[in-house]
Protein backbone atom coordinates (compact mmCIF):
# COMPACT_ATOMS: atom_id res chain seq x y z
CA UNK A 1 0.00 0.00 0.00
CA UNK A 2 1.31 3.31 -1.07
CA UNK A 3 2.14 5.59 1.61
CA UNK A 4 0.98 9.33 -0.04
CA UNK A 5 -1.96 10.81 0.59
CA UNK A 6 -4.98 9.80 -1.53
CA UNK A 7 -8.21 11.89 0.34
CA UNK A 8 -7.24 14.85 2.52
CA UNK A 9 -10.58 16.07 3.22
CA UNK A 10 -10.00 17.40 6.35
CA UNK A 11 -6.87 18.90 5.49
CA UNK A 12 -5.02 16.95 7.96
CA UNK A 13 -2.55 15.18 6.13
CA UNK A 14 -4.47 11.76 7.16
CA UNK A 15 -6.90 10.01 4.73
CA UNK A 16 -8.93 7.41 5.78
CA UNK A 17 -7.02 4.94 3.92
CA UNK A 18 -3.78 5.87 5.87
CA UNK A 19 -5.63 6.00 8.74
CA UNK A 20 -7.02 2.56 8.39
CA UNK A 21 -3.15 1.71 7.47
CA UNK A 22 -1.75 2.50 10.66
CA UNK A 23 -4.93 0.97 12.80
CA UNK A 24 -3.91 -2.13 10.60
CA UNK A 25 -0.08 -1.30 11.85
CA UNK A 26 -0.86 -1.43 15.73
CA UNK A 27 -4.16 -1.04 16.77
CA UNK A 28 -3.51 1.09 19.04
CA UNK A 29 -2.42 4.70 19.90
CA UNK A 30 -5.06 7.68 18.77
CA UNK A 31 -4.47 10.46 16.60
CA UNK A 32 -6.61 14.25 17.21
CA UNK A 33 -6.44 15.98 14.32
CA UNK A 34 -7.81 19.69 15.06
CA UNK A 35 -9.03 22.85 12.76
CA UNK A 36 -9.25 25.92 14.18
CA UNK A 37 -10.42 24.34 17.89
CA UNK A 38 -13.12 22.08 16.28
CA UNK A 39 -12.34 18.43 15.89
CA UNK A 40 -12.46 17.61 12.71
CA UNK A 41 -11.38 13.84 12.65
CA UNK A 42 -10.63 11.32 14.57
CA UNK A 43 -8.28 8.82 13.18
CA UNK A 44 -6.62 6.61 15.28
CA UNK A 45 -2.78 5.74 13.99
CA UNK A 46 0.25 4.05 15.38
CA UNK A 47 3.04 6.62 15.21
CA UNK A 48 5.93 4.04 14.06
CA UNK A 49 9.23 4.36 14.59
CA UNK A 50 10.12 4.24 10.82
CA UNK A 51 8.87 7.31 10.32
CA UNK A 52 6.44 6.35 7.58
CA UNK A 53 3.49 7.46 9.37
CA UNK A 54 4.76 10.84 10.18
CA UNK A 55 5.77 11.74 6.63
CA UNK A 56 1.70 11.41 6.20
CA UNK A 57 1.79 14.84 8.75
CA UNK A 58 4.28 16.27 6.44
CA UNK A 59 3.29 20.02 5.63
CA UNK A 60 3.47 20.41 9.40
CA UNK A 61 5.07 23.73 10.36
CA UNK A 62 6.88 22.29 13.46
CA UNK A 63 6.13 19.39 15.48
CA UNK A 64 6.87 19.11 19.29
CA UNK A 65 6.85 16.02 21.30
CA UNK A 66 4.67 15.84 24.80
CA UNK A 67 6.34 13.81 27.43
CA UNK A 68 4.55 13.28 30.87
CA UNK A 69 4.85 11.87 34.33
CA UNK A 70 8.42 10.32 34.10
CA UNK A 71 8.11 9.65 38.34
CA UNK A 72 11.63 8.85 38.52
CA UNK A 73 12.30 7.27 41.95
CA UNK A 74 8.95 4.63 41.44
CA UNK A 75 9.74 1.32 41.98
CA UNK A 76 6.89 -0.29 42.55
CA UNK A 77 4.91 -3.10 40.86
CA UNK A 78 3.44 -1.06 38.17
CA UNK A 79 6.78 -0.53 36.95
CA UNK A 80 9.97 -1.58 38.84
CA UNK A 81 12.24 0.13 35.95
CA UNK A 82 11.04 3.63 35.19
CA UNK A 83 14.29 4.86 33.93
CA UNK A 84 14.23 1.95 31.19
CA UNK A 85 10.64 3.34 30.19
CA UNK A 86 11.44 6.82 30.04
CA UNK A 87 15.02 5.79 27.92
CA UNK A 88 12.44 4.10 25.34
CA UNK A 89 10.30 7.41 25.11
CA UNK A 90 13.36 8.99 24.40
CA UNK A 91 14.52 6.28 22.01
CA UNK A 92 11.53 6.87 20.35
CA UNK A 93 11.69 10.08 20.16
CA UNK A 94 15.20 10.03 18.30
CA UNK A 95 14.11 7.01 16.04
CA UNK A 96 11.47 9.46 14.26
CA UNK A 97 11.90 10.69 10.75
CA UNK A 98 11.36 14.37 11.71
CA UNK A 99 13.60 15.92 14.47
CA UNK A 100 10.92 17.64 17.16
CA UNK A 101 11.71 21.38 17.64
CA UNK A 102 11.28 20.73 21.20
CA UNK A 103 9.95 18.73 24.05
CA UNK A 104 6.98 20.01 26.62
CA UNK A 105 7.31 17.74 29.84
CA UNK A 106 4.00 18.05 31.46
CA UNK A 107 5.56 17.84 35.32
CA UNK A 108 6.19 15.04 37.94
CA UNK A 109 9.19 14.23 36.20
CA UNK A 110 10.07 12.68 39.72
CA UNK A 111 8.38 10.42 42.16
CA UNK A 112 9.48 12.17 45.50
CA UNK A 113 11.23 15.38 44.45
CA UNK A 114 14.72 13.86 45.22
CA UNK A 115 17.85 15.77 44.03
CA UNK A 116 19.24 11.64 42.45
CA UNK A 117 15.79 11.07 40.98
CA UNK A 118 16.19 14.61 39.43
CA UNK A 119 19.39 13.59 38.15
CA UNK A 120 18.52 10.65 36.32
CA UNK A 121 15.60 12.63 34.46
CA UNK A 122 18.05 15.28 33.84
CA UNK A 123 20.69 12.42 32.26
CA UNK A 124 17.64 10.32 30.43
CA UNK A 125 16.37 13.28 28.96
CA UNK A 126 19.40 14.90 28.39
CA UNK A 127 20.06 12.16 25.25
CA UNK A 128 16.73 13.39 23.41
CA UNK A 129 17.68 14.69 20.08
CA UNK A 130 15.85 17.94 19.86
CA UNK A 131 15.98 21.62 20.48
CA UNK A 132 15.30 22.21 24.44
CA UNK A 133 13.19 21.07 26.94
CA UNK A 134 10.59 23.01 28.72
CA UNK A 135 9.05 21.61 31.63
CA UNK A 136 6.24 22.44 34.09
CA UNK A 137 6.09 20.87 37.96
CA UNK A 138 3.52 18.56 39.09
CA UNK A 139 2.74 17.60 42.50
CA UNK A 140 5.85 15.09 42.69
CA UNK A 141 8.14 17.67 41.57
CA UNK A 142 7.69 20.36 44.45
CA UNK A 143 7.71 18.10 47.55
CA UNK A 144 10.55 19.51 49.33
CA UNK A 145 11.66 23.05 49.54
CA UNK A 146 8.52 24.80 48.71
CA UNK A 147 9.68 23.65 45.43
CA UNK A 148 12.97 25.62 44.92
CA UNK A 149 14.78 22.72 43.88
CA UNK A 150 12.73 22.26 40.80
CA UNK A 151 13.20 25.76 40.20
CA UNK A 152 16.73 25.53 40.55
CA UNK A 153 17.06 23.06 37.73
CA UNK A 154 14.20 23.24 35.47
CA UNK A 155 12.40 26.69 36.30
CA UNK A 156 15.89 29.14 35.69
CA UNK A 157 13.65 32.40 34.41
CA UNK A 158 10.46 31.61 34.80
CA UNK A 159 7.89 33.66 36.92
CA UNK A 160 6.94 33.04 40.57
CA UNK A 161 6.38 28.96 41.31
CA UNK A 162 7.44 28.09 37.68
CA UNK A 163 5.26 29.76 34.82
CA UNK A 164 6.28 31.44 31.58
CA UNK A 165 5.66 31.50 27.88
CA UNK A 166 7.17 31.85 24.78
CA UNK A 167 6.89 31.88 21.37
CA UNK A 168 7.65 29.46 18.56
CA UNK A 169 6.81 29.94 14.90
CA UNK A 170 4.38 31.82 15.35
CA UNK A 171 2.38 30.13 18.53
CA UNK A 172 1.96 31.24 21.59
CA UNK A 173 3.29 29.09 24.79
CA UNK A 174 1.92 28.89 27.88
CA UNK A 175 3.37 27.13 30.74
CA UNK A 176 1.09 26.68 33.94
CA UNK A 177 1.55 25.62 37.57
CA UNK A 178 -1.34 23.81 39.03
CA UNK A 179 -0.07 21.51 41.85
CA UNK A 180 1.42 24.60 44.81
CA UNK A 181 -0.44 25.91 47.46
CA UNK A 182 -3.10 23.76 47.39
CA UNK A 183 -6.24 23.87 49.85
CA UNK A 184 -7.80 21.10 51.91
CA UNK A 185 -10.65 19.74 49.85
CA UNK A 186 -9.74 21.93 46.72
CA UNK A 187 -8.48 20.33 43.30
CA UNK A 188 -5.49 21.74 41.38
CA UNK A 189 -4.64 25.38 41.88
CA UNK A 190 -3.33 28.32 39.58
CA UNK A 191 -3.99 31.15 42.18
CA UNK A 192 -4.10 34.84 41.96
CA UNK A 193 -0.77 35.99 41.33
CA UNK A 194 -0.38 33.42 37.95
CA UNK A 195 -3.80 34.68 37.04
CA UNK A 196 -3.09 38.12 36.99
CA UNK A 197 0.64 37.14 35.01
CA UNK A 198 -1.81 35.21 32.33
CA UNK A 199 -4.37 38.04 31.90
CA UNK A 200 -1.11 40.34 31.41
CA UNK A 201 0.67 37.94 29.50
CA UNK A 202 -1.92 37.34 26.36
CA UNK A 203 -3.24 41.04 26.38
CA UNK A 204 -1.16 42.06 23.57
CA UNK A 205 -1.68 38.68 21.73
CA UNK A 206 -4.00 38.95 18.07
CA UNK A 207 -7.40 36.81 19.08
CA UNK A 208 -5.52 34.74 15.85
CA UNK A 209 -2.72 33.85 17.22
CA UNK A 210 -3.06 30.03 17.99
CA UNK A 211 -1.79 29.45 22.06
CA UNK A 212 -0.78 26.18 23.50
CA UNK A 213 -1.24 25.82 27.39
CA UNK A 214 0.43 23.02 29.50
CA UNK A 215 0.23 22.13 33.11
CA UNK A 216 0.15 19.10 34.84
CA UNK A 217 -3.30 18.53 36.34
CA UNK A 218 -5.97 19.06 34.03
CA UNK A 219 -7.65 22.24 33.28
CA UNK A 220 -11.11 21.05 32.96
CA UNK A 221 -13.07 18.97 35.13
CA UNK A 222 -11.70 15.39 34.09
CA UNK A 223 -13.13 13.67 37.74
CA UNK A 224 -12.90 15.92 40.26
CA UNK A 225 -13.69 12.58 42.83
CA UNK A 226 -9.61 12.10 42.38
CA UNK A 227 -8.86 15.51 42.21
CA UNK A 228 -8.49 15.57 38.77
CA UNK A 229 -9.39 18.99 38.10
CA UNK A 230 -8.24 22.71 38.84
CA UNK A 231 -10.47 24.95 40.72
CA UNK A 232 -9.33 28.09 39.06
CA UNK A 233 -8.88 27.33 35.55
CA UNK A 234 -12.47 28.37 34.09
CA UNK A 235 -11.00 31.86 34.99
CA UNK A 236 -7.50 31.08 33.03
CA UNK A 237 -9.98 29.80 30.02
CA UNK A 238 -11.47 33.04 30.46
CA UNK A 239 -8.53 34.95 29.54
CA UNK A 240 -8.06 32.84 26.22
CA UNK A 241 -11.66 33.12 24.98
CA UNK A 242 -11.24 35.46 22.24
CA UNK A 243 -8.68 33.15 20.79
CA UNK A 244 -9.67 31.51 17.67
CA UNK A 245 -7.48 28.40 18.61
CA UNK A 246 -6.49 27.35 21.93
CA UNK A 247 -5.20 23.69 23.18
CA UNK A 248 -4.82 22.79 26.24
CA UNK A 249 -2.00 19.64 27.23
CA UNK A 250 -1.64 18.19 30.43
CA UNK A 251 -0.37 15.00 32.50
CA UNK A 252 -1.27 13.75 36.03
CA UNK A 253 -4.08 11.34 34.95
CA UNK A 254 -1.35 8.74 32.97
CA UNK A 255 -4.03 8.34 30.09
CA UNK A 256 -5.37 9.98 27.06
CA UNK A 257 -7.98 11.92 27.18
CA UNK A 258 -9.52 14.71 25.22
CA UNK A 259 -12.49 17.22 24.75
CA UNK A 260 -13.16 19.51 22.92
CA UNK A 261 -15.53 23.15 24.08
CA UNK A 262 -15.96 25.64 22.22
CA UNK A 263 -12.73 27.17 20.57
CA UNK A 264 -10.67 25.13 23.14
CA UNK A 265 -9.16 21.66 22.88
CA UNK A 266 -8.14 19.81 26.01
CA UNK A 267 -5.44 16.87 25.68
CA UNK A 268 -4.13 14.51 28.42
CA UNK A 269 -1.05 12.59 27.69
CA UNK A 270 -0.07 9.17 28.69
CA UNK A 271 2.51 8.76 31.09
CA UNK A 272 5.95 7.08 30.66
CA UNK A 273 6.23 5.28 34.44
CA UNK A 274 2.61 3.65 34.74
CA UNK A 275 -0.78 3.91 33.80
CA UNK A 276 -3.79 4.83 36.04
CA UNK A 277 -7.14 3.46 35.98
CA UNK A 278 -9.66 5.19 34.06
CA UNK A 279 -12.08 7.49 36.04
CA UNK A 280 -14.27 5.79 38.62
CA UNK A 281 -13.17 2.11 37.48
CA UNK A 282 -10.77 1.41 40.48
CA UNK A 283 -11.44 2.58 44.38
CA UNK A 284 -8.54 5.26 43.91
CA UNK A 285 -6.22 6.85 41.17
CA UNK A 286 -3.33 4.69 42.27
CA UNK A 287 -1.02 3.01 39.95
CA UNK A 288 -2.93 0.62 37.71
CA UNK A 289 -0.56 -2.86 37.50
CA UNK A 290 -0.81 -4.88 34.32
CA UNK A 291 0.77 -7.77 32.80
CA UNK A 292 4.71 -6.66 32.59
CA UNK A 293 4.38 -7.60 28.54
CA UNK A 294 1.68 -5.31 27.95
CA UNK A 295 2.92 -2.13 29.99
CA UNK A 296 4.45 -0.31 27.00
CA UNK A 297 1.22 -0.31 25.60
CA UNK A 298 -0.21 1.51 27.89
CA UNK A 299 2.58 3.81 28.37
CA UNK A 300 3.65 6.95 25.50
CA UNK A 301 4.48 10.27 24.40
CA UNK A 302 2.23 12.65 22.45
CA UNK A 303 3.63 13.66 18.92
CA UNK A 304 2.01 17.17 18.16
CA UNK A 305 2.33 18.48 14.60
CA UNK A 306 1.41 21.95 13.87
CA UNK A 307 0.11 23.34 10.93
CA UNK A 308 -0.23 27.55 10.96
CA UNK A 309 -2.51 29.03 8.32
CA UNK A 310 -5.45 26.55 9.10
CA UNK A 311 -4.58 26.38 12.64
CA UNK A 312 -4.73 22.73 12.30
CA UNK A 313 -2.75 21.14 15.51
CA UNK A 314 -2.36 17.38 14.95
CA UNK A 315 -1.58 15.02 18.32
CA UNK A 316 -0.24 11.81 17.84
CA UNK A 317 -0.66 9.53 21.35
CA UNK A 318 1.72 6.94 20.51
CA UNK A 319 2.43 3.97 23.04
CA UNK A 320 6.18 2.81 23.87
CA UNK A 321 5.48 -0.62 22.43
CA UNK A 322 6.48 -1.08 18.66
CA UNK A 323 4.02 -2.47 16.31
CA UNK B 1 17.93 -10.44 49.12
CA UNK B 2 14.68 -12.22 49.03
CA UNK B 3 14.52 -13.32 52.12
CA UNK B 4 15.61 -10.30 53.43
CA UNK B 5 13.14 -8.28 51.46
CA UNK B 6 10.82 -11.05 53.27
CA UNK B 7 11.75 -10.73 56.70
CA UNK B 8 11.07 -6.99 56.40
CA UNK B 9 8.19 -7.69 55.08
CA UNK B 10 6.94 -10.05 58.19
CA UNK B 11 8.48 -7.32 60.69
CA UNK B 12 5.88 -4.68 58.94
CA UNK B 13 3.48 -7.49 59.10
CA UNK B 14 3.94 -7.93 63.42
CA UNK B 15 4.51 -4.14 63.80
CA UNK B 16 1.41 -3.51 61.96
CA UNK B 17 -0.70 -6.09 63.68
CA UNK B 18 1.10 -4.79 66.94
CA UNK B 19 -0.15 -1.29 66.21
CA UNK B 20 -3.12 -2.12 65.31
CA UNK B 21 -3.86 -4.05 68.13
CA UNK B 22 -2.87 -0.86 70.41
CA UNK B 23 -0.04 -2.63 71.55
CA UNK B 24 2.93 -0.97 70.97
CA UNK B 25 4.06 2.91 70.04
CA UNK B 26 5.16 2.46 66.38
CA UNK B 27 8.74 3.66 65.45
CA UNK B 28 8.49 6.74 63.81
CA UNK B 29 10.01 7.84 60.52
CA UNK B 30 9.13 11.45 61.10
CA UNK B 31 8.39 12.42 64.71
CA UNK B 32 6.92 14.94 66.93
CA UNK B 33 6.08 15.57 70.68
CA UNK B 34 7.43 13.93 73.67
CA UNK B 35 6.54 10.38 74.82
CA UNK B 36 3.13 9.79 74.61
CA UNK B 37 0.71 8.63 77.02
CA UNK B 38 -1.66 7.44 74.41
CA UNK B 39 -1.49 5.80 71.23
CA UNK B 40 -3.91 5.94 68.05
CA UNK B 41 -3.34 4.72 64.40
CA UNK B 42 -4.47 6.92 61.09
CA UNK B 43 -4.02 3.84 57.95
CA UNK B 44 -3.49 5.73 54.68
CA UNK B 45 -4.98 3.63 52.08
CA UNK B 46 -6.32 4.38 48.26
CA UNK B 47 -5.98 7.59 48.68
CA UNK B 48 -7.75 8.13 52.15
CA UNK B 49 -7.53 8.41 55.57
CA UNK B 50 -8.98 5.96 57.97
CA UNK B 51 -10.92 6.64 60.29
CA UNK B 52 -11.07 10.08 58.72
CA UNK B 53 -12.95 10.70 62.05
CA UNK B 54 -10.77 9.96 65.15
CA UNK B 55 -11.52 10.98 68.68
CA UNK B 56 -8.98 10.85 71.32
CA UNK B 57 -7.87 13.10 74.63
CA UNK B 58 -5.46 15.51 75.35
CA UNK B 59 -2.01 13.87 75.20
CA UNK B 60 -2.37 11.22 72.52
CA UNK B 61 -0.25 10.17 69.81
CA UNK B 62 -1.52 9.48 66.80
CA UNK B 63 0.50 7.69 64.05
CA UNK B 64 -0.16 7.67 60.23
CA UNK B 65 0.93 5.17 57.90
CA UNK B 66 1.67 5.19 54.57
CA UNK B 67 0.03 2.39 52.57
CA UNK B 68 -0.37 3.62 48.89
CA UNK B 69 2.10 3.11 46.24
CA UNK B 70 2.24 6.83 45.83
CA UNK B 71 3.51 9.09 48.27
CA UNK B 72 1.47 11.61 50.59
CA UNK B 73 1.85 13.94 52.78
CA UNK B 74 0.19 14.49 56.27
CA UNK B 75 -0.70 18.46 56.59
CA UNK B 76 -2.92 20.28 59.20
CA UNK B 77 -5.18 23.11 57.57
CA UNK B 78 -3.68 25.46 60.19
CA UNK B 79 -0.34 24.99 59.55
CA UNK B 80 0.41 22.95 63.30
CA UNK B 81 1.79 20.10 61.86
CA UNK B 82 2.99 18.66 58.81
CA UNK B 83 5.04 15.81 57.50
CA UNK B 84 7.48 14.94 55.28
CA UNK B 85 6.41 12.94 51.98
CA UNK B 86 5.59 9.78 53.16
CA UNK B 87 6.20 7.07 50.89
CA UNK B 88 5.17 3.60 51.11
CA UNK B 89 5.11 2.45 54.97
CA UNK B 90 6.16 5.64 56.20
CA UNK B 91 4.90 7.18 58.88
CA UNK B 92 4.46 10.05 60.63
CA UNK B 93 3.20 10.99 64.52
CA UNK B 94 1.76 14.07 66.00
CA UNK B 95 0.95 14.61 69.87
CA UNK B 96 -1.95 16.20 70.08
CA UNK B 97 -2.35 18.24 73.49
CA UNK B 98 -5.25 20.53 73.26
CA UNK B 99 -8.51 20.16 73.02
CA UNK B 100 -9.99 20.50 69.88
CA UNK B 101 -11.39 19.90 66.27
CA UNK B 102 -8.13 19.31 63.81
CA UNK B 103 -8.82 19.55 60.03
CA UNK B 104 -5.89 17.74 58.01
CA UNK B 105 -5.43 16.37 54.50
CA UNK B 106 -3.20 15.54 51.92
CA UNK B 107 -1.66 18.70 50.86
CA UNK B 108 -0.78 16.93 47.32
CA UNK B 109 -3.96 14.84 47.13
CA UNK B 110 -6.25 17.72 48.64
CA UNK B 111 -9.24 15.79 48.43
CA UNK B 112 -8.08 13.50 50.82
CA UNK B 113 -9.09 15.28 54.22
CA UNK B 114 -10.07 14.34 57.66
CA UNK B 115 -10.13 15.04 61.06
CA UNK B 116 -9.26 14.92 64.66
CA UNK B 117 -10.80 15.49 67.48
CA UNK B 118 -9.06 15.79 71.26
CA UNK B 119 -11.45 15.96 74.07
Amino acid sequence: MADFIRDNVNKDGIDRRGFLQCMAWAGTGVLYTLHGGILKSLPLAQYAASGKHTEKLKGADFSFIQISDSHIGFNKEANPDVSATLQIAVDRINSAAARPDFLLHTGDISQLSKPSEFDTAEQVLKGAKTGNIFYVPGEHDVLTDDGQQYLDRFGRGTKGKGWYSFDHKGAHFIGLVNVVDLKAGGLGSLGSSQLEWLQDDVKSLKSSTPVIVFAHIPLWAVYPEWGWGTDDSEQALGYLKRFGSVSVLNGHIHQIMQKVEGNVTFHTALSTAFPQPAPGTAQSPGPMKVPADQLRGVLGISHVNFVQGNHSLAIVDAPLAQP
Amino acid sequence: MKRIVWIFDLATFVMTALILAGGIKPISAVSAGDKPAAGATVKIDNFSFGPADLTVTPGTTITWTNQDDVPHVVASDNKLFKSKPLDTDDHFSFTFTKPGTYIYYCSIHPRMTARVVVK
